[in-house]
């Protein structure tokens, strides 16, 4: 009982010496000084004034672009909801359309070949896994487009592929290069770590004790699954989902090398805005449209979906 | 401890039978030809120090690991290989092993659920196991993340009743719980073990714990098995020195023959033993504390086993006293309930003795 006096009476005497202190300072002026030189302010600026010069302002640039006429480069000519006028009316839902079914596409085939995998690699190979892992991370270190080119040479017509399935086989695909599916295998081939590796945490956080109890308590490899091991590995396998899904979405080289002009995917539509047409206020609104979109469906999927209650701290 | 008889005679057939079971891990023998017999209904516990192979013991017995040799079986059929999840037969896991995505209704209504039981009728079966372990009703929706250890361990109870098990096994789960909640814990799953009437199969590393709960405990080292028998036969009759020290605090004096009766090696003061055995040349006398008592000059003339030495020390065990005493370079302890303490002072020369009936002499 002492000490909680002692306790009370402590924090009373803290309370008055802050009220002394504040009303001393006194201004506006004064209390930011003293919050910026708090540790947290203090430490956070450098990073907070770099982002806010990196990430938002040429964000903000570009929504800022995307509100003047057509095929001007000024901003202080007035404001037009033209551009996304113009992206309605013409035929761009068609990129917007073949990027989110591919990236929807990339992200359905990377689960069905990463959870195998991560699986494996956490549960199965023991330190094998890391050997693996280190194979898997190698190729990140040569650039996309040699990787895709090296996809090139495998699929196009005579290639390595096709020369060989003709020689030993006699069968004939030389037609596989500049199709749909060299763009979904060169999606899922590039984006396959940022799948996998999200998933492998999400596996590895489930205990083999926790395992053993629901197999002791009588369930099924089934069962083992769909009640212990996908719930608690979600958070992995949704982090994953949603990385390659962005990433998909924004993609342009795979589309570009591997499908030829079969298929034109957004990023193209604004990358040729910005370069070929010299049309920046229309790469600038379907940038816009692109990034609240995508973001609009995360939003979707994250708040019907509690992490919290997931991972069980709910 | 007449309670626990009638429960002994139930049963002629074991519901559970080891014969000559063993398991290798490489060349590494863990577990070596463990023959036992569990009888429906009984608290049966086995004890050993940490490396004695207890915890391989009953992986085995769930279905966790294989056995390398001899056979297991229920009620008469062998299930070597059966998996874990096609036995009758679940456990209570050290960690617990509690489910942290889902609720405390969730957790005990899995192993319905698993089976196929509809949810409303796995409700009623789940609120009846919270009450039968007298955890709250609204304690359903609650996730088992935020349960006390001690809420925690009834849960975990709760799932693996809700199993309706033929055997239901404990590994340690009250290890890591703080002493008084582990008492109250050990006494209502004597109490839940006469509720149910299940055959229960504990292991443990505290023989306290064996002893307060079980009808019969198994006492394991190495891998095999010592001694199994009733708390009362393991008590008085152990079979071997490691059991008598497993049992608590002893003195242990290393005696060799002389003649009729015995000496001490380290300072070769003769003493009288219980009866040798025969063929008897060296072993280890076994005095528990209790049995010492400290011998003042006319009272003790008739006790053969006398030592002399100095009160160095006094510790308070609550109702009684433990004092510790140097006779040359060794320590013994002696125990006497606090009305019976001694009453001299530190440093006194004392004399302690004992009755050679209530030693135990051991050869190993």
């Amino acid at each position: 009982m002492a000490l909680d006096t002692d306790a009370r009476s402590l924090e009373s005497e803290l309370e008055d010496s802050g009220h002394a202190r504040r009303a001393q300072a006194g201004g506006a002026a004064a209390r930011l000084g003293a919050w910026v030189k708090q540790p947290g302010p203090l430490l956070g600026g450098p990073l907070m004034l770099f982002l806010a010069l990196g990430f938002v302002g040429p964000l903000l640039l570009v929504a800022a672009f995307s509100l003047i006429p057509p095929k001007t480069f000024d901003l202080s000519g007035g404001w037009t909801t033209q551009n996304y006028v113009d992206i309605v009316t013409e035929s761009y839902w068609i990129s917007f359309a073949w990027s989110f079914g591919l990236a929807a596409v990339t992200v359905v085939c990377l689960l069905a070949v990463c959870y195998p995998l991560a699986y494996a690699m956490t549960k199965v190979f023991g330190r094998a896994a890391s050997l693996l892992t280190l194979l898997l991370v190698i190729p990140l270190f040569v650039s996309e487009n040699i990787r895709l080119f090296g996809w090139v040479l495998s699929l196009v017509k005579g290639g390595v592929l096709p020369g060989a399935a003709d020689l030993w086989l006699g069968i004939d695909i030389s037609g596989l290069l500049y199709t749909v599916p060299a763009i979904v295998l060169g999606l899922v081939y590039v984006y396959l770590p940022f799948m996998l590796f999200p998933m492998v945490l999400g596996l590895s956080m489930v205990p083999d004790r926790l395992r053993e109890a629901a197999i002791d308590l009588g369930a099924s490899r089934w069962q083992l699954f769909r009640e212990v091991e996908l719930p608690l590995a979600m958070p992995g396998i949704l982090i994953g989902c949603l990385l390659t899904f962005i990433l998909a979405l924004g993609s342009l080289a795979e589309s570009k090398i591997l499908g030829g002009s079969v298929v034109v995917m957004i990023a193209d539509d604004i990358e040729s805005a910005f370069t070929f047409a010299q049309n920046w206020p229309k790469g600038a609104a379907l940038s816009v449209l692109l990034m609240v979109l995508a973001g609009g469906l995360i939003f979707a999927v994250l708040s019907r979906l509690d992490l919290d209650k997931i991972l069980g701290r709910g | 401890m007449d309670m626990a008889a009638p429960r002994e005679t139930q049963s002629e057939s074991p519901i559970l039978r080891l014969q000559s079971v063993d398991k290798l891990f490489g060349d590494f023998v863990a577990v070596e030809r463990v023959d036992l017999d569990i009888r429906e209904g009984e608290f049966f516990t086995i004890v050993g120090p940490s490396g004695s192979g207890k915890t391989t013991l009953i992986r085995m017995l769930v279905g966790m690991d294989k056995p390398s040799g001899g056979d297991i079986l229920l009620r008469g059929r062998r299930i070597n290989d059966v998996p874990a999840n096609k036995r009758p037969t679940c456990m209570v896991f050290q960690s617990l092993a509690l489910f942290p995505h889902k609720s405390v209704g969730q957790n005990i209504e899995f192993p319905l659920k698993i089976r196929g039981v509809p949810p409303a009728e796995r409700r009623e079966r789940a609120e009846q196991l919270l009450r039968q372990l007298h955890l709250p009703l609204d304690y359903h929706r609650k996730p088992v993340g935020q349960c006390s250890g001690g809420e925690q361990q009834r849960v975990a109870l709760a799932r693996a009743l809700a199993f309706d098990p033929e055997i239901l096994f404990f590994d340690e789960p009250l290890s890591a719980i703080d002493y008084r909640l582990r008492k109250a814990l050990e006494k209502e799953l004597k109490d839940i073990h006469r509720e149910t009437g299940k055959t229960f199969v504990y292991i443990t590393h505290s023989l306290e714990e064996a002893m307060v709960m079980s009808d019969r405990i198994a006492i394991m080292r190495g891998g095999r098995i010592v001694q199994v028998g009733t708390p009362d036969e393991i008590y008085n009759r152990p079979r071997n020195r490691f059991v008598s020290e497993f049992m608590g605090e002893v003195n242990v004096i290393e005696v060799e023959r002389a003649g009729e009766r015995l000496r001490d090696t380290a300072t070769g003061t003769e003493l009288v033993g219980p009866h040798l055995p025969e063929g008897f040349r060296h072993g280890f006398l076994v005095v528990r504390p209790e049995t010492f008592r400290f011998l003042d000059g006319a009272g003790g003339a008739a006790t053969p086993n006398r030592l002399e030495g100095t009160l160095y020390n006094e510790y308070s065990l609550g109702s009684r006293l433990q004092y510790q005493v140097r006779v040359g370079a060794s320590v013994f302890l002696v125990e006497k309930l606090r009305e019976q303490r001694y009453l001299g002072q530190l440093d006194d020369r004392v004399t302690i003795g004992w009755d050679p009936a209530e030693a135990m002499l051991f050869e190993e």
